[in-house]
């Protein structure tokens, strides 16, 4: 078939011009095509080419939120109480590891992890987003960090992250004032976008949860920054283009004082009780203390349920017992009662009762018991301060009315909120007609207020409403919220806080203040007083007045005694004060649960807070914040 | 004696020179221009790596000296071989497709102990051998039934490689073989016939023969956006690449979307992309100048070819050459399909670099082996 067609006769010229005229028309057609994806890359390169470039720097910039520092809290006299210590943790990115369960087998390999940290981890990567770093094991040993470094080429997607983590150096005497932060709930990252605060916390993962931290969040945070990377298609960074520094958070200095605040954590010893003292000149908070108490630092990386467990125990460390605990306030208001009753002109300086050991209502056959069967005689109202006589304060109270002295006592704060700069706060009970009416929609019984006159009844308050009462009572009358918060410092410098002064206890007759406080004085220093022996060698004349209140009511006939009672059925023994007598600077509530008596068990805790405040020889106090504002610029200056 | 003759005759001694070695000059600076730009952004397109520039430097030399053997080689010679060629070719095709080496899903090598080799390749230059061999045999324009026959010759190897799969070399295969055919003189009417014809067979190319990865690569080029991460992927990314470079480009190793690696597969079949980003569109505009400089004179070398079979064959390996450019381009830029065909001369890549320069070779032997100017 080939060979007959071959000798087929050929037109050379012909064929020649066939093909150039193909040749052209082809070379038309590349001609053309080229003009197509010419038009085409002329679209892509010129008519798009902004969004195009849009979309190139899209891939490649990357803007990585940068956490501010935590601002660092000192104590009055810039001891530091809550600082910032860099902990490495091993990281890992969901989206960049292709089997993350092999991932975890090999780093597994290198440091050892334990079941709960795997579960916690491979619990947290469905609950994150794939992009998001999650936590596979905290707070790494430098030993860890090594041998993980060796091997971080080996396992893509793995890092080792360097972050500031909250350290409490003072750990549990502090929690219930300074509080602690802690990984942010669902919860609390709402609240942050409904208030829009989305930037500034875009690189936070602790939030405070209590206390100073909580209640001073917002300072002590700051503003995140961020900064504008160049990153490749594996996320890594190539480089940084652009950097907007954060706003760190300001430093705290809070009025704490930290001796008082470990003395007065020490000697209650375990104790279930509480502490507070206050500037009388200002509302300073110079000492608030809880006992039992825990260690805040457990919470920051996260507490296991097994240690949580122990918190959760009879004793209730996790109570602030200073703001939250609501005790029968006992003789210790006495002073306050007789002054109601001054100034209602129910009694005068000079005018006494004979104390038989009880005191009867007309007509009623319930006695109202003296805590001395036999009776103190005749009693005046300074003998009465001096022995915390009951008897007296019954009459007294039944001579007030429940109306007079519920009106009186609001005056110094009882049965509300002292508003002080920490969130965890109960109004406790001042009880009135109407209080009753509301709470158990009974009558208020005469009975109640002959109660009320040793302050017990229904009567409660917070160790802090009492050492505020009794610093109202040393500044003859005046008023102030109690502040934990005494400066802060920011870039711009240091902020003093202004004392915030409420309206001043204004009495009819001016002298009746100096009356309760011979009263108070009497109970510290005259030797038959409550508290003499614990006051006797003070090197400054102080007042007080002891208090013991009953838990459980004893029946009428029974005679109180400490060793057969149940240790949870015993007396709270409780004691305030001020001192010195003259230029007070100090006021302190001490309550101490199923302590017994209040003069034995907590006036020696006062007694040593007054002598380490009141010492001048170890104090700087006044001109110690200015000192601690030079020493931590100087230590910014270092760090920087 | 030679020294006056050379001042006298210096120009065409020297031309003389270069065609007794049997080079075209012209060609050769188009093809070395294109290399040195491969060079350079190939260079780009690795991050800089020495390894990957010395390897792809390396194999350009062997390449040069293979396009330089082949010269030597007179047209006559491969048209007598081209039958031989064209049997072993489609026996090792066969062979492929019963023992060849599989890697990603498709069958296109053969081990030959030593190396592994792929007929398919081959067969881009064995296929225009073979029907520019075949079609001139007889007076031109062709009679319809050596067409058909001329068609049955290009559908064997095609489909051959079309079952590998391989729709890139197919593609190229088939239309070598198609431009022989064209170049030769084949009737318009076939040509329009052909035309209605294989639109009649799209549908059944898209149901019964296409693969689910082809038929996803035809989607994902319907719409890259409908899936930016998976298929879409490459192509969004190579657009932002290139739209990105505006008029000018962002500098040679400067591309934001190459030297950050946003950008797949950007040394072999992706590197248009890195190159417009860099250059912009100046800088394609000038490569597009120099291709059409390369194929400008394959087709000139073509016609003025001694003999039919050289003519025909040069002008189809001219504009396969073209197809590859065409392709490359237009699926990169977002106006064809993926299929894999690289950027011909610039791509990172020895095999097809090899084909490319086996085929100049062929070229520079139709022009040098002339016996008379015309």
């Amino acid at each position: 078939m080939f060979l007959n067609n071959r000798a087929s006769i050929r037109n050379p010229s012909a064929e020649i011009s066939l093909f150039i005229r193909r040749a052209l028309i082809a070379f038309t057609t590349v001609l053309m095509l080229v003009l197509v994806l010419m038009v085409n890359l002329y679209q892509i390169q010129i008519k798009s080419h902004e969004a195009y470039q849009t979309r190139a720097n899209g891939n490649r910039i990357k803007v990585i939120p940068v956490a501010p520092n935590r601002g660092l809290i000192f104590d009055r006299n810039g001891i530091l109480l809550a600082e910032n210590r860099p902990v490495h943790s091993l990281e890992l990115v969901s989206e960049q590891i292709d089997d993350i369960e092999a991932t975890v087998e090999k780093i597994s390999q290198i440091i050892s992890l334990t079941i709960d940290e795997k579960s916690q981890f491979f619990k947290s990567v469905k609950a994150q987003r794939r992009f998001k770093s999650i936590a596979l094991k905290n707070k790494l040993t430098s030993e860890q960090v090594a041998k993980l470094s060796v091997n971080l080429h080996l396992l893509p997607g793995v890092s080792i992250e360097a972050r500031l983590k909250r350290y409490y150096p003072f750990g549990a005497s502090l929690t219930h004032v300074v509080g602690y932060v802690a990984k942010i709930t669902k919860k609390e990252q709402q609240t942050i976008i409904d208030n829009e605060e989305q930037a500034r916390y875009a690189a936070t993962r602790d939030i405070g949860k209590q206390g100073i931290e909580k209640y001073y969040q917002r300072l002590l945070h700051g503003q995140a920054g961020y900064q504008e990377v160049e990153v490749n298609n594996r996320g890594r960074i190539i480089r940084v283009l652009n950097y907007h520094p954060p706003v760190h958070g300001q430093d705290l200095f809070l009025n704490i004082d930290i001796r008082l605040q470990q003395q007065a954590f020490n000697m209650l010893d375990g104790r279930r009780g509480a502490v507070v003292a206050i500037d009388p000149n200002n509302g300073a908070v110079l000492a608030l203390v809880t006992s039992p108490s825990y260690d805040p630092n457990l919470f920051v990386h996260g507490i296991s349920t097994k240690e949580y467990k122990k918190l959760l125990s009879r004793d209730k460390p996790l109570i602030n017992r200073a703001t939250l605990g609501a005790y029968p306030p006992a003789s210790t208001v006495k002073p306050l009662l007789a002054l109601a009753a001054l100034e209602n002109q129910v009694i005068s300086e000079t005018s006494y009762i004979q104390d038989p050991g009880w005191f009867k209502l007309p007509n009623v056959e319930r006695k109202f018991k003296d805590h001395l069967a036999w009776g103190h005689g005749k009693v005046n109202l300074y003998r009465a301060l001096e022995k915390s006589c009951n008897t007296f304060f019954y009459d007294l109270a039944y001579r007030l009315g429940i109306d007079k002295i519920s009106e009186f006592m609001y005056k110094f704060g009882f049965g509300d909120y002292t508003g002080i700069d920490i969130h965890e706060e109960v109004s406790a009970i001042m009880p009135s007609r109407t209080w009753k009416k509301n709470r158990y929609n009974q009558p208020w019984y005469i009975g109640d207020t002959i109660s009320l006159g040793i302050g017990q009844s229904y009567w409660t308050v917070t160790p802090l409403q009492l050492a505020n009462s009794v610093a109202m009572v040393a500044s003859n009358g005046k008023s102030f919220t109690p502040q934990i918060l005494g400066a802060s410092q920011s870039e711009n410098g240091l902020l003093q806080i202004p004392a915030q002064q409420r309206s001043n206890i204004v009495l009819n007759n001016n002298d009746n203040w100096r009356i309760i406080h011979q009263g108070m004085w009497n109970v510290n220093n005259s030797p038959g007083g409550t508290a003499f022996k614990i006051f006797k060698d003070a090197p400054y004349a102080s007042a007080g007045k002891t208090g013991t209140a009953q838990v459980a009511s004893l029946s009428e006939d029974v005679k109180y005694d400490k060793k057969k009672i149940k240790e949870r059925l015993r007396d709270n023994a409780i004691y305030v004060g001020y001192a010195p007598f003259q230029t007070p600077e100090i006021a302190i509530s001490v309550a101490i649960e199923n302590a017994g008596h209040g003069g034995s068990s907590a006036a020696p805790i006062a007694r040593s807070l007054f002598d380490i405040y009141l010492d001048k020889n170890t104090s700087g106090l006044s001109s110690g914040l200015l000192q601690v504002k030079q020493k931590n610029l100087d230590k910014l200056g270092q760090t920087l | 004696m030679m020294s006056s003759n050379s001042q006298h005759h210096g120009y065409a001694r020297k031309t003389s020179f270069w065609k007794r070695i049997h080079l075209d000059i012209p060609l050769l600076l188009g093809i070395l221009t294109l290399m040195t730009i491969s060079l350079m952004v190939v260079y780009s397109a690795t991050g800089g790596s020495s390894f990957m520039i010395k390897a792809h430097a390396i194999r350009i030399g062997i390449a040069l000296l293979v396009m330089f053997f082949v010269a030597q080689i007179p047209p006559d010679t491969l048209r007598r071989w081209a039958l031989p060629l064209f049997v072993v070719g489609v026996c090792l095709l066969i062979a492929t497709l019963l023992f060849g080496y599989s890697s990603k899903g498709a069958q296109r090598w053969l081990d030959l102990g030593i190396t592994k080799f792929q007929p398919s390749e081959a067969m881009k230059l064995i296929l225009p051998i073979m029907v520019a061999h075949y079609i001139t045999r007889h007076a031109l324009p062709p009679k319809i039934k050596h067409v058909m026959f001329g068609f049955i010759i290009v559908l064997l190897p095609t489909l051959l490689i079309a079952k590998q799969p391989d729709l890139g070399t197919s593609i190229l295969v088939a239309s070598a073989g198609f431009f022989a055919l064209f170049l030769a003189g084949m009737s318009w009417r076939i040509i329009l016939f052909l035309a209605g014809a294989i639109s009649a067979f799209i549908p059944v190319l898209w149901f019964f023969l296409m693969h689910g990865y082809q038929r996803q690569r035809v989607l994902t080029f319907l719409n890259p956006e409908s899936d930016p991460l998976g298929s879409g992927y490459h192509i969004i990314q190579s657009k932002i690449a290139i739209g990105s470079g505006g008029l000018f480009g962002k500098g040679w190793l400067n591309g934001t979307q190459s030297q950050l690696e946003f950008l797949p597969e950007r040394h072999t079949d992706f590197i248009f992309a890195v190159f417009s980003e860099e250059f912009g569109l100046v800088g394609v505009a000038l490569l597009l100048l120099v291709y059409l400089f390369v194929i400008g004179r394959g087709l000139f070398i073509a016609a003025r070819a001694q003999d039919p079979f050289s003519r025909v064959l040069a002008g189809s390996i001219t504009l396969t050459f073209f197809v590859y450019l065409f392709v490359n381009i237009g699926m990169v830029s977002g106006i064809l399909p993926v299929v894999g065909v690289p950027l011909p001369l610039v791509s990172y890549g020895g095999t097809s670099m090899m084909t490319l320069m086996l085929g100049f070779g062929m070229l520079m032997s139709i022009q040098t082996h002339r016996r008379f100017n015309k």
